[in-house]
């Protein structure tokens, strides 16, 4: 303590010095914390996407065919155009995949009413087992039934947030829901805030309101005008969700349905399986090498600010050289004017780490703040950064610290 | 240091030889010296310029080792040590006086006065209560939480005296101790070292000075590398007054 404090006294003999010195140990360990924390946090965020899409889950997208979507403006826009997964093949990866639940979806854009309160969003047509495998909860009333299903019954369940662009005073349930200009749908449910990001469909599962596939199927038919392209295009099914039992079969699971589905669509390619896990282990891949990356600008930084310290440090050995010299004659042995020096570089390094580190704790707060943008302050890399910084002071205050007990006393003292 | 002293010899050079290879010359600045130093000696080095002096208080003080010969402190032959051990017979033995001070500037009077001491690990109340007798014995108590910066020349050399009686050394080594001073802090200063005596301590001091050299019991008298001739100063003076 007492080297600590006596490290500090010789510090304070060149302020500014020390502080500048200070300031590049600083700048790296904050710069490292704010940096892993900005990357664990967009990170984190985008593995609980994946997560949230079902790390059990493969999940088959109809897409539109790449070449008929330049030809499109010259061809006749009274051709209808014809894509996608067909109720057939999704009756076909049921019989392949026994053991899996197979939930098929339609999408149609609709302007939905209810009252004054109006909003352009997506009807999704779909199954019992929808609710299970798209991870949904709900919060109020019920979810579609399979009796729904069998009378194609004009019942929906709201996403949460367009729950609250319709109703905004009134409680739901019980009402109806006007889609486009004459289907009408009893609202019998209201799903938990989901707050995942948009699907491919531009929506996110909050915006969508949920209806039995039969009753879509009834109501809007399987040819539908896209208001984008303004053509009609004939859709049977937009997505395919398979759930497995359990995620190590995903992967198998989806080079089967790749295999089976691939000769049907080969011409067209309008089709895209998309597996969670995969993206899920490709993230984390990419995390660890984004951590690695960091790693090695770290190490630049730190090795920087300790190139700094060592210099600082040779300075400072030389101009006390003479007092290496009293301290000598005095009693000290070398090891006691290494621990001298170290501390210094020690005490010095620290300084800038600590304050290294709150500026660290600070910078990504003010980020998500400012930007939005998630961030995550992990102990670890907060005790690394400050653990390095502490190493740096130490290593790099070696090599002055050695030179200045290795001075010949005699010299020393005699030194101006 | 008449031939039946019986005061312990406490440092004692046995043909003590210091040689500097410069190339192909060698320079033998000490060459052959054998002296000793008695408990309560006051014992002044003088010589020309070259002649050796500060080669010879290098290794009194256990800063520098003789190329061949002995050097005894206290009875146990120093000159072989090794670093540590000879920085612990520094640090335990003996009392340094510099002439340009050497005060450590950013450390306080107090400070300054524990730093021996500091390096055998005794630093405490104990080592404070000695640094405030030390300071009032060299007149400068309350100046203890002033930096060296703050005193005058006469005052910082009384610091280092005290600093230099921390360790309760055999004997204190003076380099030219009053050569930055005025004369009239020079008197100031020698009179410390004849208050000191009565305490039992003993003074070994390098200096150009005649008038220094005389308030002395000795004077050792150097000549290339070599003693020259060693005066009783006390008979000296007596010889002088009766002509
Ligand atoms: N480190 C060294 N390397 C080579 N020669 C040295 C060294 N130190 C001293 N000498 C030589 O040894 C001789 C004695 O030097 P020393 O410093 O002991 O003399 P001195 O009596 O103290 O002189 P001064 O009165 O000028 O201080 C001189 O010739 C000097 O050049
Ligand atoms: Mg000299």
């Amino acid at each position: 303590m007492r080297m600590v404090t006596l490290g500090l006294k010789s510090l304070m003999l060149h302020k500014l010095r020390s502080s500048l010195t200070t300031a590049g140990i600083l700048f790296g360990v904050a710069s490292v914390i704010a940096m892993l924390a900005v990357g664990e946090g967009a990170s984190q965020e985008t593995l609980d996407q994946y997560r949230a899409m079902g790390v059990s889950n493969v999940l088959i997208r109809s897409t539109k065919p790449e070449e008929t979507q330049q030809t499109s403006s010259t061809s006749s826009s009274w051709s209808i155009l014809g894509y996608g997964m067909t109720y057939a093949e999704a009756d076909r990866i049921q019989n392949l995949l026994p053991q899996a639940t197979v939930v098929r979806v339609r999408e149609f854009q609709r302007g939905l009413m209810h009252g004054e309160n109006w909003a352009s969003k997506m009807i999704v047509g779909t199954e019992v087992a929808f609710l299970d495998v798209a991870n949904l909860r709900i919060k109020e009333g019920r979810w579609l039934t399979e009796l729904d299903q069998q009378h194609q019954a004009n019942v929906c369940v709201l996403g949460a947030s367009i729950a609250k662009a319709l109703f905004p005073l009134e409680n739901p349930l019980g009402q109806t829901v006007l889609a486009g200009v004459e289907d009408r749908f009893e609202v019998v449910g209201v799903l938990d805030t989901q707050g995942r990001a948009a699907s491919p469909n531009g929506f996110t599962l909050d915006e969508c309101v949920y209806v039995p596939m039969s009753s879509s199927r009834r109501r809007f038919g399987d040819v539908v005008r896209n208001p984008s392209t303004n053509r009609w295009e004939s859709v049977e099914l937009h997505e395919v969700k398979v759930k497995l039992p359990s995620s190590d079969q995903v992967e198998d699971a989806a080079a089967v349905l790749r295999f089976m589905l691939q000769p049907a669509h080969a011409t067209k390619g309008d089709f895209e399986i998309t597996v969670p896990l995969e993206l899920l282990r490709q993230e984390e891949k990419q995390r660890r090498m984004f951590n690695l990356v960091l790693a090695v600008i770290a190490s630049i930084s730190l090795l920087v600010g300790g190139i700094g310290i060592m210099n600082v440090m040779l300075a400072t050995v030389t101009e006390r050289t003479r007092e290496i010299g009293i301290r000598r004659a005095l009693g000290a042995k070398k090891k006691h004017i290494v621990q001298q020096f170290l501390v210094e570089a020690g005490v010095l390094s620290a300084l800038g780490g600590v304050v290294g580190v709150g500026l660290g704790l600070i910078v990504p707060e003010a980020i998500t703040y400012w930007f939005g943008q998630k961030t995550s302050v992990m102990a670890t890399h907060v005790i690394l950064a400050f653990g390095i910084s502490a190493a740096v002071g130490v290593v790099f205050g070696l090599y002055p610290a050695w030179r200045a007990a290795n001075m010949d006393p005699v010299e020393a003292l005699r030194h101006e | 240091m008449a031939a039946m002293d019986d005061r312990p010899v406490i440092a004692e050079f046995a043909d003590v030889h210091r040689h500097y290879v410069m190339g192909k010359n060698v320079v033998k600045a000490l060459n052959g010296v054998s002296v000793q130093v008695r408990k309560g000696d006051y014992l002044a080095i003088m010589g020309r310029s070259g002649s050796g002096k500060s080669t010879m208080l290098n290794i009194l003080g256990g800063l520098d080792r003789p190329t061949s010969g002995a050097y005894r402190v206290g009875g146990r032959d120093v000159s072989k040590l090794n670093d540590d051990d000879l920085s612990d017979v520094r640090g335990r033995e003996i009392g340094f006086i510099f002439q340009s001070f050497n005060l450590i500037p950013q450390l306080t009077v107090l400070e300054n006065l524990e730093v021996p001491l500091f390096y055998q690990g005794r630093v405490g109340a104990e080592s404070r209560k000695k640094a405030e007798y030390l300071a009032g014995r060299v007149g400068l108590s309350g100046r203890l939480e002033h930096k060296p910066m703050e005193l005058s020349g006469g005052q910082q050399q009384r610091v280092a005296i005290a600093r230099a009686l921390m360790n309760d050394p055999l004997f204190l080594l003076a380099d030219e101790a009053t050569g930055n001073l005025d004369s009239n802090t020079e008197k100031e200063i020698l009179d410390l070292f004849d208050d000191l005596r009565p305490d039992g301590v003993t003074i070994v001091i390098v200096t150009h000075n005649p008038k220094v050299a005389e308030r002395a019991d000795h004077t050792l008298w150097l000549k290339d590398g070599q003693v020259e001739k060693l005066v009783d100063n006390r008979a000296a003076a007596r010889d002088g007054d009766a002509p």
